[in-house]
């Protein structure tokens, strides 16, 4: 299904392309337009970040901690609002999707490890970078540390890619096909089921 | 105070005997929260999520950039072994729309911070010093170095992060970015616990 739909916009719009797995540099991305748009969605975003009050370290630690779901919250808004817009303009066809790729055991050993280093740091990648907008310097030490993680990665990746990667490869799964609905079938159920949780964190959650 | 985080360390890392009991942990409600609704926050990111996808191609995400930017220190200072390394061969390391979307990031949000008045400058968070002490500085250090350390080591193994995965890729319906970001969650609740609770 997003294959056939991929094909057909690289007609439309060629000059999109791009491997979205491994994104090589397509020229585009790095063309002064790119740049500038990039830091502008950066500007919005991060406004955003600060506003919602997920650049603050105890909103972070306080969903960890099952007290605070104000990242809950915004979540689970992006998504629902996100899914529901871009699948609408994907049925248009003015936007490809970028599907990223399921394997089983990079997605839940990274995911851990990930989720390890979250409580440590108190911010995410994108979260980080707010909080040190806003002026939490401890974030200094956090971006470091980013690099420095993200470095170690590089290092270890030629292994990894011929082991770790490989167990549970699925490639680009979507929900709907492993649960053998179509597309739009799917999204009726899924999107009235996130916003119910929404509802239910509303209702039951202090904050 | 320093020994607690000191023991929750060393729990998270190997052995679970060295614990030390605590006064309760600080709570995170008597902190001010967000300035804006979150569901309104939530839908506009969700909007911004659109607009990247239809104006640049490119899905919302964060942790790629902390890799590129590496990646150009790495090249200044082992341009050879850098260039040698498989990440790097199929990811060049540049100056990209993600990292531009970064430092944006972080000039939004200080922007956002100067207008609401929530400009901070300090370097231990209000909740970790009621919890680890006033001059638990090198404590706070390391625990934020180490734990960027593995948190973008564990985002490049699972493909993303919290934005990458958590929103653009969950919005997808990416059947791995639900399993990475239910993973995030368990293994930062857990840590969590242990740091705030034990």
């Amino acid at each position: 299904m997003t294959t056939t739909r991929d094909a057909d916009q690289s007609t439309s719009l060629p000059s999109d392309q791009g491997g979205p797995e491994k994104d090589p540099p397509a020229k585009k991305e790095f063309s002064a337009k790119q740049l500038a748009l990039g830091l502008l969605f950066g500007i919005i975003f991060g406004f955003l970040l600060q506003k919602g009050g997920v650049a603050k370290y105890h909103v972070l630690l306080g969903v960890l901690l099952l007290e605070d779901f104000t990242v809950v919250k915004v979540m689970l808004t992006a998504i629902i609002v996100g899914m529901m817009g871009v699948f609408t303009l994907y049925a248009f066809g003015l936007v490809k999707l970028h599907v990223k790729p399921t394997r089983y055991a990079a997605n839940i050993i990274g995911g851990l490890i990930f989720g390890v280093g979250f409580a440590l740091i108190g911010y995410c990648p994108g979260t980080g970078a707010a909080a040190l907008g806003q002026g939490n310097l401890d974030a200094i030490a956090g971006v470091a540390g980013l690099m420095v993680g993200s470095y170690l990665f590089a290092e270890a990746s030629g292994w990894l890619d011929k082991t770790l990667m490989k167990v549970g490869d699925h490639g680009k799964l979507m929900l709907p096909e492993m649960v053998g609905l179509r597309l739009p079938v799917f999204l009726f159920i899924f999107v009235p089921l996130l916003i119910a949780c929404l509802v239910a964190i509303d209702q039951f959650a202090r904050r | 105070m320093r020994s607690s985080l000191c023991a929750s360390i060393v729990v998270v890392l190997a052995s679970p005997a060295l614990s030390v009991a605590q006064e309760a942990g600080a709570d995170p409600l008597q902190y001010s929260g967000p300035a804006w609704s979150p569901y309104l926050v939530g839908a506009l990111i969700g909007l911004l999520t659109m607009l990247t996808l239809y104006f640049s191609n490119k899905p919302l995400g964060a942790s790629t950039a902390y890799a590129r930017v590496a990646g150009l220190i790495g090249k200044t200072v082992a341009p050879r072994h850098t260039e040698s390394l498989k990440y790097y061969q199929d990811n060049k390391p540049a100056i990209d729309w993600e990292v531009m979307l970064v430092v944006g990031a972080i000039g939004g949000a200080f922007l956002a911070a100067w207008h609401g008045g929530e400009l901070t400058g300090q370097w231990l968070p209000p909740m970790w010093e009621a919890r680890f002490g006033e001059d638990s500085y090198a404590w706070r250090t390391g625990a934020a170095l180490v734990g960027g350390i593995l948190m973008a080591f564990g985002a490049r193994l699972a493909g993303g992060c919290t934005s990458g995965h958590g929103i653009s890729g969950a919005l997808q319906l990416s059947v791995g970015s639900w399993i990475a970001l239910i993973c995030f969650f368990a293994g930062g609740i857990a840590t969590a616990m242990l740091m705030f609770r034990l």
